[in-house]
């Protein structure tokens, strides 16, 4: 059956399409038909949706995700992932690699997928590790990987400490075309840190990774990047100096692309206050320079990609020594809120906001979506920017609950989110509504 | 019931009152042993430590408490059982205070969270050791009445040290100036905003001194680089008898034991006439008691 919405007059943002003003939006079969200044008649059978005063965006896409499935389901699932990403929005993720057994060959990869498409709930892209086993030695099978298909390669979470095996790596990419995601750690810096090395960490008295760490790396894969001419991605940049190189490295045309995750744009080393392991990340929470400057990369068209690195851990994770504290928070539920706060603050326009969520990550990966041209996939997100609300860990859809964000105001919320002109989650509640279905 | 999880959190006036206490603790001083009667002290020990234990252990017993000696070696944390675990099954035998010593910083803040009882940081991680830093300053108010205007160099491993951390916070809470010493490798960045003066010249620095702590350098750093090794850490840092002719007249001599004999302190020296090192330990007792009763009375 065919399925037939309307968006009505919400204020439509489609950065990819220059595209700022209250609009009519028609999807049929999971296409865009067409956006109009001017009100459309209402198709019969059409599904009309009353979006005034809200705004009707192009689906989140997210880069970075850990879904946990295969081997940590008690973390999270594809499924459980899934409808976190579209309660937050998001209409496709990119799960990462380093699940247990870590996605290095096509029967993983083809496992997410197959779990994704049980879910129906949004798109899920997988990509593949860069070595096996991400042991940092030999490559993976990046054909196969591709082919299977995985739509990046990364060992996310370690770093490719050989210079050689990096060098290769991105040589080798270049007959794919993916972009080589990478993690950048000198594991030689950061040995044995528990947080971003500075006065808070001094005062705390805990191990110190230094900005060089990052830095370092990001350095060293310029270098290669440019020898190599391939693609390179950087994830979950923390720190000033590192968004000066890739800027640097923009500017002369290095095919370079990167992400920050809202945690490093809106909290600072001080967050870890009382030794709180929901502060704990890689990489860690930097100094309050760090995120002033992340904040003008965001701004200048540095960064491409607000991405989550949404990392689901259990309770017991974190109940624990500081030291012995996982890394990660999750992030797809609290993205957008947080992605706003920078908007309201006058830092973000909203249009450079729904860019960093949308056109920006799509561009970056090749991904399909991000904008609402005519022929663009139905991937909406309806938001209510004016709706204030507290964020509650208890109410995540996500199997964890582990944030630092819980009790935080928030202005502005997902309110209904469409995957190819299906209605996937909707004030509140996900599923796919028998109308539409 | 208070917490002592370090010095920071606790105001001036707290910390002198504590250490006013103190001194009604030391021998023959008022009779005191009523004061924890019936009520158990639990030692809660992770980490080895000889002196700082005993040092508990006494204090609780010369206040009529028993004592639960509790160490990790053979315990069920080499099962697997989880730092709250242990504390809470040793919370559940009824302890008034828990003193504890982990090797990770910030985990007496982590107990201290989810149990009942008084909980005393005995020395976590790199982070604090209150106890020695109240110690330590009774020992100089022994000598000098009051802090203030009085100028105390802390030489050593100041990247590594609880010791230093808490003397820092402690010292400058009462009105001292804390100047501290060491190779730029064990000195961590934003120390200045503590409070402290950083220098890597102790020649230098020495004239000033009213009284100089030495910290003990642990063998490893030299195996991780910190310093290339003990002989040039004893040149660059080692308080020897040269040394101590550029100090004032009656500046002090501390350290919080052991003793690196020839690294950071030369023999004369550590037994020298200037050596309050002996009686840090007696007022340690007697400190403890002190805490003890503020917190766990």
């Amino acid at each position: 059956m065919s399925s037939t919405v309307l968006f009505r007059r919400g204020r439509v943002i489609d950065p990819r399409n220059g595209v700022d003003g209250v609009r009519d939006v028609l999807v049929r079969d999971g296409k865009v038909v067409e956006v109009s200044e001017a009100l459309l008649p209402v198709p019969s059978s059409a599904e009309v949706v009353d979006a005034a005063g809200k705004w009707v965006l192009p689906g989140f896409i997210d880069l970075h995700v850990h879904l946990r499935e295969p081997g940590e389901e008690g973390k999270e699932t594809v499924l459980t992932g899934c409808r976190a990403a579209v309660a937050g929005g998001f209409t496709a993720v990119v799960a990462m690699p380093n699940t247990k057994v870590v996605n290095d060959n096509a029967m993983v990869t083809e496992l997410v997928l197959n779990r994704a498409r049980a879910a129906a709930l949004c798109h899920v892209y997988p990509a593949g590790a860069i070595t096996k086993g991400l042991k940092g030695e030999e490559l993976a099978e990046m054909g196969e990987l591709v082919s299977a298909g995985c739509v990046a390669i990364t060992d996310d979470g370690r770093p490719v400490m050989n210079a050689s095996l990096m060098r290769r790596t991105l040589q080798y990419a270049t007959m794919f075309d993916v972009p080589v995601m990478v993690h950048e750690e000198d594991l030689t810096l950061s040995a044995g840190g528990a947080m971003h090395e500075g006065a808070v960490s001094t005062r705390l008295g805990l191990r110190g990774i230094p900005a060089s760490a990052e830095v370092a790396m990001v350095a060293r894969d310029l270098v290669l990047l440019e020898e190599t001419k391939g693609r390179l991605h950087v994830a979950h940049v923390s720190c000033e100096g590192s968004v000066r190189l890739i800027r640097e490295a923009k500017q002369r045309g290095l095919r370079v692309t990167c992400e920050v995750a809202p945690h490093h744009f809106i909290l600072d080393d001080r967050a870890v206050g009382d030794y709180d392991t929901h502060a704990k990340m890689a990489p860690p929470l930097r100094a309050d320079s760090d995120v002033l400057a992340l904040r003008e990369a965001l701004v200048d068209g540095t960064v491409d990609a607000i991405a989550t690195d949404h990392a689901p851990h259990g309770v017991l994770d974190k109940l624990v020594e500081f030291e012995k504290g996982i890394n990660g928070i999750v992030g797809l539920e609290t993205a957008l809120g947080l992605t706003l706060e920078l908007v309201h603050a006058g830092v973000l326009t909203a249009n450079r906001a729904v860019e960093l969520l949308t056109h920006g990550p799509a561009k970056a990966f090749g991904l399909p979506g991000g904008h609402l041209a005519p022929g663009a996939p139905a991937d909406v997100t309806v938001v209510d920017p004016d709706v204030e609300w507290t964020v509650d860990a208890h109410q995540f859809l996500s199997r964890s609950r582990n944030t630092p964000f819980h009790g935080r105001k928030q202005k502005g919320r997902v309110i209904q989110t469409w995957v190819s002109g299906l209605k996937v989650f909707d004030k509140g509640q996900v599923g796919q509504s028998k109308e539409s279905r | 019931m208070r917490h002592l999880l370090g010095i920071e959190g606790w105001r001036r006036d707290e910390l002198e009152s504590l250490l006013d206490r103190a001194k009604a603790h030391l021998p023959g001083g008022a009779d005191t042993t009523h004061v924890l009667r019936g009520k158990v002290v639990a030692n809660l020990f992770f980490e080895d430590s000889t002196r700082t234990r005993t040092s508990f252990h006494m204090a609780a017993k010369g206040l009529g408490a028993s004592v639960l000696n509790w160490t990790h070696t053979g315990s069920s944390v080499s099962k697997g059982e989880t730092l709250l675990d242990t504390a809470r099954n040793i919370e559940a035998t009824g302890p008034a205070a828990i003193v504890m010593r982990h090797r990770s910083s910030g985990a007496p803040h982590l107990v201290a969270k989810h149990v009942k009882c008084a909980v005393i940081n005995a020395g976590d991680g790199t982070h604090e050791h209150p106890s020695q830093a109240l110690l330590d300053a009774f020992t100089l108010r022994q000598r000098w009445g009051a802090l203030d205007g009085r100028t105390v160099l802390i030489v050593g491993d100041v990247r590594h040290s609880r010791v230093a951390r808490s003397n820092l916070l402690c010292l400058r809470a009462l009105g001292a100036r804390v100047v501290l010493c060491g190779p730029p490798t064990l000195i961590p960045p934003g120390l200045e905003d503590m409070g402290a003066e950083v220098t890597h010249n102790l020649d230098a620095a020495l004239p000033q001194a009213d009284a100089v702590m030495c910290l003990r350098i642990q063998l490893e750093r030299q195996e991780q680089s910190f310093v290339p090794s003990t002989r040039e850490y004893a040149r660059l840092f080692g308080l020897n008898a040269a040394r101590e002719e550029r100090m004032k007249a009656d500046a002090v001599v501390m350290h919080p034991g052991p003793i690196n004999r020839g690294v950071e302190l030369a023999p004369a020296v550590a037994d020298g006439p200037r050596s309050v090192i002996l009686e840090q330990v007696s007022n340690g007792v007697a400190v403890r008691r002190a805490i003890l009763e503020v917190c766990a009375a």
